[in-house]
């Protein structure tokens, strides 16, 4: 009771704020409250990201593809970033790759990714008006935006960005002395994280809160779409685990700037020992993968989320063992803190540790292949409708599933000595994190840009789209796992010095090529979205004849969402092509006694305990 | 509610606190989280050895009582808005923010005792940096503590805490416990390993 006295508490103040709202330009585009709006200006934010971490790599995959090439037309860009030779500077193309690390995990993959979707969907998909405080959720966007433009300025300053990699090691990132992109460019990475931190932190809280607190009437965990589950779980974690890492910058930042020696010890520079002694670089190993490893899957969860549903509405069929991917995702959720150490085989740790952590990392190959069969299976004998976020679901299943693959290997402490940071490293995420999280983002935007912007993507440019991408990075990927078993190191600036690898010219040239051509096709993308935003076609209330609540919206929902009373939930969300029914899908706000066609015997039933309380 | 059973099947109202309650606990989740991930870096960085074990200040056993003492007050405090007692919530409340800034003060004059003997933060024995971190982080989350109470305290002169609006000092007094709670596992924590 108490609670239906919060939500009408609720609704009566958004009803009051109905009445006396006059948005203007910055209330309503820039200082919103309003969570769609705050979801699409992290859309916009992501993106933007995206084509700087994506140019990035494009650089210094035109120096390992082709390292003779003269790169003196890229001098208006980078300018002194290019030698007098013509060629890249090492120590750019170390703040290139670190730089293109952080760009994709954090602020493409973790706040273009869960920011966007995490506060579009989940008041309209658990029917809230809003998220429980606008307040906080804009606050969440607005320190994501000034870590954003601190990390941007990061990379024109004259010492270069952050280049130690984008785990930030020490001693290389604690040291200004042993690169120049130690200095000031780790200060600001910093910096820039430490504000990220509490961008999520206040997001993640948002989150939780409403997914517990305003769900609408009839709407309980066993009726929640898998978007919500998945993106309640991604908060879940990143609120465990980003304090974690705060905790670890913290004394990073202690040791860089106040000469604590919590990370250095015996540390020799140009013949002169440091004063420091007595620190433990793995210490901030652990601390950093008790982040980075939950981190993974913080990217990962909400694309398959997204990617449970899009499956399901557009196999028509209901997704098969719903309850088995709840009960997975909570097995990732948990194993995905006890397996940090995967990470660090190689460090000096004690072997026995390692075989334990491999034990707990190979675990999780059970519930993510749950959750691939359980894709598969709902695939299977379904009426498939191949919209572009179709494509792009199933496209995320088969990188899952190869990426996935490499995983049992690199997982296995003892091949991971020879795998280590080797090319087939880099192969295995991109796959199984980077690309599958990517193209769960890219589903989302095709499948919930008529709810977005009220119009239509073109989707035969989304087809072209995706061939392009879906074929490109495989060919991107693929190869990298045979450079990668030869044993080549990642993050070297050049092959050419080693002769054991002068046979990979060709490979590697193969797949500069192809990294050109996949992010060429983004190109197609970023049209197709704007395009659409100004001109699409119309959307129609529910395009893809979907069951979950955010359809029954009107087409350009405003502030509040529903205009009238809030839909309650009768039923969970995948009745698709049931037995009987009239259409092939029956909304989650349609009562039981309006179907009695095609409903199941224990349903029946309800119906008749409905009835007999609505008489008394 | 008489209008819910104009629908024929009502579903059931979804199970819910009150959001801005929840948001506190999970904000108090995320400070364990950090103080958790510092007390563990502790332990794995004592295993190391090139540790320097040291006297506890006398301080902090002082201060524990303090901070003790003060979470009595916000709670007398809180029994105070129950009953509707108006005059004794405002007392309480400054009494309870008097204590913080005593309890403030005091690892203030920890940090001078550990000085005294030779416990610096920049040195090369992490166990007496770690010190400085946790007081200095515990007394940085007390300070927001001490502005939360304040702006409780605002509320109070306005009238705007009674026993049909407690929701402000509940808040106020679950963190402020919290706030307590962290100091009591921060100092047995350094009795048991330093």
């Amino acid at each position: 009771m108490a609670s239906t006295a919060v939500n009408e508490q609720l609704d009566d103040h958004i009803e009051d704020h109905a009445h006396e709202h006059h948005d203007n330009f910055i209330t309503k585009y820039i200082f919103s409250t309003d969570h769609k709006t705050i979801a699409k200006q992290y859309l916009i934010t992501g993106i933007f990201w995206a084509i700087i971490g994506g140019g990035m790599s494009l650089v210094f995959r035109l120096q390992l593809g082709f390292p003779e090439a003269q790169l003196e037309w890229l001098r208006p860009f980078l300018g002194k970033w290019i030698t007098t030779s013509g060629k890249l500077d090492p120590e750019f193309y170390l703040a290139l790759v670190t730089m293109h690390g952080t760009i994709m995990v954090f602020f493409v993959l973790t706040a273009g990714l869960s920011g966007t979707f995490s506060n579009y969907l989940i008041p309209l998909q658990i029917g809230a008006r809003d998220m429980a405080s606008g307040f906080m959720n804009m606050l969440s966007y607005w320190f994501f935006f000034v870590s954003s433009v601190v990390m941007f300025i990061s990379l024109f300053i004259e010492t270069g960005p952050a280049s130690g990699g984008w785990v930030i090691y020490p001693p290389l990132s604690a040291l200004p002395q042993a690169m120049s992109g130690s200095g000031l460019g780790m200060t600001l990475w910093l910096v820039s994280m430490a504000l990220f931190i509490v961008s999520t932190l206040l997001g993640g809280i948002n989150y939780i809160t409403t997914i517990i607190n305003l769900r609408t009437k009839g709407m309980s965990f066993a009726k929640l779409p898998l978007t919500i589950w998945a993106f309640f779980l991604t908060a879940v974690i990143g609120l465990l685990s980003f304090p974690v890492l705060l905790g670890a910058a913290l004394l990073l930042i202690f040791d860089r700037s106040f000469g604590t020696s919590f990370y250095l010890s015996d540390i020799y520079i140009a013949g002169e020992a440091l004063p420091n002694m007595g620190g433990s670089p793995i210490l901030f190993q652990h601390l950093f993968w008790f982040l980075g490893h939950p981190e993974v899957y913080i990217v990962l969860l909400p694309a398959l989320g997204i990617t449970s549903e899009i499956i399901a509405t557009n196999s028509r069929k209901p997704i098969f063992g719903y309850k088995a991917m709840i009960i997975s995702m909570l097995g990732i959720t948990v194993l995905s803190f006890v397996v940090w150490a995967h990470h660090m085989f190689v460090s000096g740790m004690n072997p026995f540790l390692g075989s334990i952590f491999m034990l707990l990392t190979l675990i999780i190959a059970v519930p993510s292949a749950v959750k691939v069969f359980n894709y598969l299976t709902t695939l299977w004998k379904g009426n498939i409708v191949f919209t572009p976020a179709m494509l792009f679901s199933i496209g995320l299943v088969s990188f899952f599933i190869s990426g996935g693959l490499t995983g049992l290997f690199v997982g296995n402490s003892a091949i991971d000595i020879q795998l280590h940071d080797t090319y087939f490293i880099v192969a295995h995420f991109h796959l199984v994190m980077g690309s599958a999280a990517f193209f769960g983002m890219l589903a989302g935007i095709y499948h919930w840009f008529p709810k977005m912007f009220g119009r239509m993507m073109d989707s035969k440019l989304g087809y072209i789209h995706f061939w392009i991408s879906f074929v490109g990075i495989y060919m991107v990927f693929f190869p990298m796992h045979y450079i990668g078993i030869a044993g080549f190191p990642r993050r070297y600036y050049s092959f050419t010095n080693f002769d054991a690898f002068s046979t990979f010219v060709d490979l590697n040239s193969f797949v500069s090529v192809a990294a050109i051509l996949t992010f060429g096709a983004q190109f197609i993308f970023l049209f197709n979205f704007f395009y659409s935003i100004f001109r699409g076609k119309k959307a129609p209330a529910n395009p893809w004849r979907s069951n979950t609540l955010e359809w029954t919206t009107p087409r350009n929902p405003g502030h509040g969402n529903w205009p009238g009373e809030i839909p309650s939930v009768h039923r969970w969300p995948y009745d698709y092509s049931k037995p009987g029914a009239k259409e092939d899908y029956i909304p989650q706000h349609i009562p039981l006694s309006e179907t009695p066609e095609s409903n199941l015997q224990h349903e029946t039933r309800f119906v008749k305990e409905e009835k007999v309380s609505a008489k008394t | 509610m008489v209008h819910q059973n104009i629908h024929i099947d009502e579903p059931k109202p979804t199970l819910s606190m009150h959001p801005k309650k929840f948001a506190l606990w999970l904000f108090i989740v995320s400070i364990v989280m950090l103080f958790a991930a510092l007390t563990s870096a502790y332990i794995v960085k004592q295993s190391d050895g090139n540790w320097l074990s040291f006297e506890l200040p006398g301080v902090f056993a002082v201060n524990t009582v303090i901070i003790a003492l003060s979470s009595l007050t916000m709670h007398v405090a809180y029994l105070a808005a129950k009953k509707d007692n108006l005059e004794r919530i405002k007392w309480m409340l400054v009494v309870t923010v008097i204590l913080g800034l005593t309890f403030l003060a005091g690892q203030y004059i920890s940090w001078s005792e550990l000085v005294r003997n030779n416990v610096y933060f920049v040195s090369n024995y992490a166990s007496g940096s770690f010190i400085y971190v946790f007081t200095g982080l515990h007394g940085l989350h007390l300070v927001s503590g001490i502005i939360f109470l304040l702006i409780t305290f605002a509320s109070s002169v306005k009238m705007r805490i009674h026993s049909k609006n407690l929701v402000q000092i509940e808040m106020c007094m679950t963190y402020w416990h919290f706030l307590g709670g962290l100091w009591l596992y921060l100092y047995l924590f350094l009795l048991f390993y330093l």
